[in-house]
């Protein structure tokens, strides 16, 4: 093992349904202690990677490597020594809290199925200390999940996920069923959680605002490949790949003047089918750019200065042209 | 001109009153005692006008909006008025009401599926909707659903006539359901949170077809959503409900650019908007919850959770007044209304 192992590596990863292909060869590496967020639209796979690397599914092919540790391949015995090293907080916590246990029950289980020995008493003091952690008071152990709210459900998640120290945080849409209010308040637990205890994270979302200010990284996903990578500063100022400008675009900003001046970029509303991905660029269908070749060629990724992108127009120095191009100076990021 | 246009052309003045809603109260009676949702909003909607409604999810936008569209269940208690072009709809006989209901007034809800026959190709259900309505033939309500369906920008609406549901995308599926919502020449188009189940991606495109409904047959719109970015984006003016109550109302451009009430400006300061937070790293926060009532207190409802909230907040509820230079009609209910122009919320880390 080297002395700093990655928090998370995927090499090449793939999970086919029988002939739907969800994830498709994704290449990722989140150093210790990092974020990254991967974002897309729903349906491109970005669930599966997350499922994938808790095991929630057997990868069909390629390598998850956690800590180091290739679990890929492990078995469901095997893998119980590496329970602890990940845990997940999923986007509905109403579904995926057991509403017959009490937060308490919830909250402590991890501990539980580690099968370490511990006493009640100090299994109790470490769910209280967990609550209190999340912002929860250590009365709400006693409640049933139904009798919370939707931010304390997902609060409640996040110290389940969490008691268990993880190396490794997978977010899945922990906040797209919140409203704003409670998303910002949410946001913030993670952000100030993340800085504190040092996890590395994987914050998967189809909402670009939600991520500026807690990932570190961003990938971007469409049709189970990724189409970019890089810095989230970078993704936001100077997006490279057409797909990556054309969700920048989509998103509408909270501020009229600024939103009505922007140029929309309609990409029509069909993704493809992941039965059946488009040849070449599978971004091509939708694409405002597309050419003769993208159909023909598959993009290789392209290295350049800020990150990776798979498109046939983004040179090696960074230069590609902007779907967003028609649209005024205050763009984006102004 | 497509036929749709023509019959629309000839319809209200830009401007007009169409809607006006008085004093509405709704209530309902539920196992666990009385719910008050809705407490004597007014609301008025001109023709031609697409009005945003926006607040956190239980402050009364679908009851207020259901009530308009005489599509509340039987548990709902209701005062008030609501009149569309003069005609009484509160309490208004089931023969008034059934011809309201979906060809004056249309509702498209957030999950196009459930309202959706899956068994039933999408020019049948259009189809059926001006047999009944509107008693046309069967081979003109085909040619008339064609037409709609491409209206709302479906691509080769000839073939897509014939699908089903299940072979549409989701933003296909909502574009079926705004065809269908708009077979009739409704003057008045209810969409409630009608993209909050799509991607943005898609998103972009529903909200250019209300835009070019309204343009195009001045369709009357009020789109209801938590998304102020969505309202920044198509709203001429917004309404603000914060449980149960309108606490502002301001064209939009006055809405974002001086947010009076202190829950509008609390709901600015939590939107997560690309490069607003750069630099920064927490999101503003609005602590607590939106209360459910059983009775309307005399108190500014959103006390519990403001900042500047004292004893004559929770004394005394504010009235819905005239704010600011008053030359435009921006309206607020706030004892203590923020005063200067927005400011980009403070870093609280460095
Ligand atoms: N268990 C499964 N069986 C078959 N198809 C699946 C399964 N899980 C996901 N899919 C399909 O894989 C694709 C990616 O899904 P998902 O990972 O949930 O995407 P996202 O999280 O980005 O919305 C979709 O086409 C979805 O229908
Ligand atoms: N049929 C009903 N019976 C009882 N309470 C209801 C009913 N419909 C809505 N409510 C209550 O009325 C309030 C307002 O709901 P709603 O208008 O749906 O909010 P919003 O659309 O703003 O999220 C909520 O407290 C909700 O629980
Ligand atoms: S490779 Fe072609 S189709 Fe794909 S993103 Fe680039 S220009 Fe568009
Ligand atoms: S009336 Fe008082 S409590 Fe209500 S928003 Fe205004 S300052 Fe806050
Ligand atoms: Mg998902
Ligand atoms: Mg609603």
């Amino acid at each position: 093992m080297t002395p700093q192992p990655n928090a998370l590596e995927l090499e090449d990863l793939v999970m086919h349904f029988g002939p739907v292909r969800a994830v498709d060869g994704i290449t990722l590496t989140i150093p210790k202690g990092r974020v990254t967020a991967l974002v897309g639209e729903s349906g491109s796979g970005k669930s599966t990677v997350g499922r994938c690397v808790v095991r929630l599914e057997k990868p069909t092919a390629g390598v998850v490597r956690i800590a180091g540790t290739d679990v890929t391949q492990l078995t469901r015995r095997q893998l119980r020594q590496h329970r602890n090293d990940v845990s997940i907080v999923f986007q509905d916590p109403a579904g995926s809290l057991d509403p017959r246990m009490l937060v308490g029950e919830i909250v402590a289980e991890p501990l539980r199925l580690s099968g370490k020995r511990i006493t009640r008493r100090d299994r109790e003091a470490r769910v209280a200390e967990e609550l209190g952690r999340v912002g929860l008071r250590a009365e709400v152990a006693r409640r049933y999940p139904h009798e919370l709210s939707g931010g304390q459900r997902q609060r409640v998640s996040i110290a389940r996920a969490l008691i268990s120290e993880p190396k490794l945080l997978i977010a899945d849409e922990p906040t797209s069923a919140l409203d704003v209010s409670v998303q910002a308040s949410v946001l913030n637990l993670l952000a100030d959680l993340q800085r504190d205890i040092g996890f590395a994270c994987l914050f998967i979302t189809h909402d670009l605002s939600a991520v500026e200010y807690l990932a570190d990284d961003i990938a971007v996903m469409y049709l189970g490949q990724l189409v970019e990578q890089g810095p989230r500063e970078r993704i936001f100022t100077r997006p490279a790949h057409p797909y990556t400008q054309a969700l920048l675009a989509a998103a509408p900003v909270a501020d009229p003047v600024r939103q009505r001046q922007r140029q929309p970029v309609l990409l029509g509303d069909d993704l493809p089918s992941a039965l059946d991905p488009p040849s070449g660029c599978r971004f091509r269908t939708r694409c405002p750019l597309a050419f003769d070749r993208c159909a023909a060629e598959v993009p290789a990724q392209v290295a350049f200065g800020g990150g990776l992108a798979a498109c046939h127009l983004v040179q090696p120095d960074g230069t590609r042209p902007d779907v967003r191009a028609a649209a005024d100076s205050s763009e984006v990021l102004s | 001109m497509t036929t749709v246009e023509r019959a629309a052309a000839s319809s209200a003045a830009v401007g007009t009153p169409v809607l006006d809603v008085r004093d509405l109260s709704v209530s309902f009676t539920t196992e666990g005692g009385t719910v008050s949702a809705v407490d004597r909003v007014n609301l008025d909607l001109a023709s031609g006008e697409i009005v945003g409604m926006v607040g956190e999810s239980g402050c009364g936008k679908s009851v207020t909006a259901m009530s308009i569209a005489g599509l509340l269940p039987d548990s709902a208690r209701v005062s008030g008025s609501v009149r569309l072009e003069g005609t009484e709809l509160v309490g208004a006989r089931e023969s008034v009401l059934r011809r309201v209901r979906g060809k004056e007034i249309a509702y498209i809800f957030q999950e196009p599926m459930t309202s959706l026959n899956p068994v039933l190709t999408v020019g049948r259900q259009i189809g059926e909707v001006l047999q009944v309505h509107e008693r046309m033939s069967k081979r003109a309500a085909r040619a008339r659903a064609v037409e709609l369906l491409s209206l709302v920008g479906i691509p080769s609406a000839a073939k897509r006539v014939d699908n089903y549901p299940h072979q549409l995308s989701g933003g296909m599926r909502q574009r079926v359901m705004i065809a269908m919502a708009v077979a009739c020449g409704p003057k008045v188009l209810v969409a409630d949170e009608p993209t909050t189940a799509l991607d943005v991606t898609v998103q972009a495109g529903i909200l250019q077809v209300l835009r070019d409904l309204r343009d195009r047959l001045g369709t009357t719109i009020l789109v209801i959503t938590h998304d102020l970015g969505v309202i920044a984006d198509i709203a001429d003016r917004v309404v603000v409900m914060y449980a149960g109550r309108v606490v502002e109302q301001a064209p939009v451009t006055d809405l974002f650019a001086h947010p009076y009430h202190r829950y509008t400006a609390g709901l600015l300061a939590a939107s997560p908007t690309p490069g607003k937070h750069a630099g920064t790293e927490r999101l503003q926060e609005i602590p607590g919850l939106v209360p459910v009532l059983s009775i309307q207190p005399d108190a500014c409802t959103f006390a519990d959770r403001c900042p500047a909230a004292d004893a004559r907040c929770r004394e005394a509820a504010p009235p819905l007044e005239a704010v600011g230079t008053a030359v435009t009609d921006h309206l607020a209910a706030c004892w203590h209304p923020c005063p200067a122009p927005r400011t980009q919320p403070q870093e609280t880390t460095a």
